[in-house]
């Protein structure tokens, strides 16, 4: 007896694990390759275990390029979640005015992205731009090309801009999955709004919001296209983001050694944190977090 | 404090949800509206409640005009179906939320809190959060929350419906005793004719948004005043046999002759509806003036310790509840016996004209 072959439920499941083996563990498993060799050409390749980890990790302008992307990420998590659950409770909840607020909040989400870093390099320049022109006119010296911090105004606007949508979708659905006789009953309590948000929308939008955290956070500290397409990471490395600076080591310099272990640490940073935000959120609410 | 409806109408959109509904609430005593769904019931207690604006009509509390008063202002406690609960916080603090807000000082409110735990039996759960518990639990929380503040009116929608059985009786009997010390007026409301029963006090019978009948619930009970009270308000269902009185008896075309009382004898000649509950029936004779309907079973159904066999008798089908567990084959021909006493009487218009003699 041979309960092996008489298995047909292995036929039923192989096909997803063929497409999981050429989708991520084997382009994965050759950047593991990557990161332990030293390869000068075909054929010339030599182990060096984790050299190239340590060199990565002693790499100073690594280490300013991380801070400037925890930064980066926590700025636009602070800025993002409370206005796209602000916006989500001040739409309209049923009727027309509804749906026109979905499919103006969905438009920014539709663009492709270096439609996007093209529409706000034109609005914020500084001498056509309605927006750069506008601040410059009013006294303010705005030039995403020449000043750090406006730069970075300049990304985190494009970045809240088209992502601060996808928060307030999200958080609508939730706010429009709490059964009316939650807030029936809330009143009949005398509840405050405040408390309304507090005790019932807030704590019933956790999955949501959960989702939405995470998302955000993994886009955001993935975040490439718009610095790429705004300034390539300038004025100076002001926006070199971990992704644009890995790029600038894998193709720019071309040492796919260090790249790849840069790679795989970036992976495993974003991992750790998406971990970290989950936990937390799982224990927020339910009494464990005392 | 008393709550009044006066010509009360609630119209939504064209729709009609209730129309012209009055009715006076006592302090102090214990209504069921008993209705289908969509009878209106639930419309009905939101406006009683406050939570709804009347169309047309007026609400007074305690001789006072409240209608239009919002529910914040109003002293009223209420549970649902669903399972309504804070969700992120202890079931202690889920029913002192509304004293909290209130203002009670909190000395009173941990007292108070403690008293209506113990009177649903959920004090050993005060830590909990609301997803850790059953849904009976969760819904004797709501009831808590509900009880906690000293209310003028308790309304409850359905609250039994979204528990298991075993549950559901083993809190209607508990309501039944907490109800029974209260002040305020208790409106509960239910689909359900035996939970009517059980809960006794008032029962106001609805229909597609009016008030068909009200009353004490066995008065109702027993004396239906049309035929579609005795539909809704019959658990056994009822059955309606269309007939012909002449002056010998009530004829169902040649096969029935119920002879007739001496309630029926004094109706005119012509058409009538006689209506007998299923537990009415039965499978063998139990007094010399019984009649016997000769059928044929369609189908029979076993409901707990008791079999209803649907059976037809030319056009005609009606239900017989019997006593204890039995099989029946499908297209067997069957006797049922029935005691011409025990038929309500309703005119063409569906009114009651007679209803059986219970002391018989």
């Amino acid at each position: 007896m041979n309960k092996w072959e008489d298995n047909k439920a292995w036929f039923l499941i192989l096909p997803v694990f063929i497409i999981v083996a050429f989708s991520a563990v084997i382009p994965l498993m050759t950047v593991v390759n990557y990161s332990v060799q030293d390869i000068f050409g075909p054929g010339q390749r030599f182990f060096i275990g984790i050299e190239w980890f340590k060199e990565v990790l002693s790499d100073g302008r690594l280490h300013e390029a991380l801070w400037r992307q925890l930064l980066f990420s926590g700025l636009v998590l602070l800025i993002e979640m409370p206005l796209g659950i602000g916006i989500a409770l001040l739409m309209p909840k049923k009727g027309w005015g509804s749906s026109a607020c979905l499919v103006i909040l969905a438009l920014p989400l539709l663009i492709p992205w270096n439609v996007i870093g093209t529409i706000w390099i034109i609005f914020t320049r500084p001498d056509i731009g309605l927006f750069g022109a506008a601040i410059n006119t009013l006294g303010l010296p705005f030039d995403h090309t020449a000043s750090p911090f406006d730069a970075w105004v300049t990304v985190m606007l494009m970045e809240v801009w088209h992502w601060t949508p996808l928060v307030a979708l999200l958080a609508y659905a939730g706010l429009r999955a709490i059964p009316e006789v939650y807030y029936q009953a809330a009143k009949i309590d005398g509840a405050s709004s405040w408390a309304i948000f507090r005790y019932i929308q807030l704590p019933k939008m956790r999955g949501v919001l959960t989702i939405a955290l995470l998302l955000r956070f993994m886009d955001s500290f993935l975040i490439y296209a718009e610095p790429f397409v705004l300034t390539g990471g300038g004025p100076g490395n002001s926006t070199t983001f971990l992704s644009i600076y890995l790029v600038k080591v894998a193709v720019g310099q071309f040492d796919l050694g260090p790249a790849a272990a840069f790679s795989l640490i970036y992976f495993l940073i974003v991992l750790l944190f998406c971990w970290l935000f989950y936990q937390a959120l799982q224990a927020v609410g339910t009494g464990d977090k005392q | 404090m008393g709550l009044q409806l006066e010509n009360v109408s609630k119209f939504v959109g064209s729709e009609m949800h209730l129309a012209d509904i009055s009715l006076q609430l006592k302090p102090g005593s214990r209504y069921v509206v008993l209705g289908r769904t969509l009878a209106g019931k639930t419309s009905l207690l939101r406006i009683m409640a406050g939570l709804d604006r009347p169309t047309k009509g007026t609400v007074r509390a305690g001789g006072v005009d409240v209608t239009g008063v919002s529910v914040r202002k109003r002293n009223i406690g209420m549970v649902y179906q669903q399972f309504i609960n804070y969700p992120s916080l202890s079931i202690y603090d889920n029913i002192a939320s509304p004293l909290k807000i209130q203002g009670v000082p909190s000395s009173e409110i941990d007292a108070r809190v403690r008293e209506a735990a113990g009177m649903l039996h959920i004090e050993h759960l005060l830590d909990r959060l609301p997803s850790e518990l059953s849904g009976g639990q969760q819904q004797r929380t709501a009831i808590a929350r509900a009880l906690v503040k000293d209310v003028d009116m308790l309304l409850l929608d359905e609250p039994l419906v979204n528990l298991d059985y075993k549950l559901r009786e083993e809190l209607r009997e508990e309501l039944q005793r907490i109800f029974g010390q209260r002040e305020s007026v208790v409106v509960y409301t239910t689909t359900e004719p035996t939970e009517a029963l059980m809960l006794g006090g008032n029962v106001i019978v609805m229909h597609e948004g009016r008030i068909l009948q009200e009353g004490p619930t066995t008065e109702v009970y027993q004396n239906p005043a049309s035929m579609q009270v005795a539909e809704v308000f019959s658990d056994p269902p009822i059955n309606f046999i269309p007939v012909h009185i002449d002056g010998e008896c009530a004829r169902l075309g040649n096969e029935l002759c119920l002879p007739l009382t001496e309630q029926t004898a004094a109706l005119p000649q012509g058409e009538y509806t006689y209506g007998i509950r299923s537990n009415r029936f039965s499978l063998s004779p139990r007094s010399g003036e019984d009649v016997a309907i000769r059928g044929e079973v369609g189908l029979a159904e076993i409901n707990g310790s008791e079999t209803f066999i649907h059976f037809r008798q030319g056009k005609e089908s009606y239900v017989v509840q019997e006593e204890g567990v039995h099989s029946y084959k499908v297209g067997n021909t069957i006797s049922v016996y029935a005691h011409p006493g025990d038929f309500y009487v309703f005119n063409k218009a569906g009114k009651l004209l007679v209803a059986p003699k219970h002391d018989r």
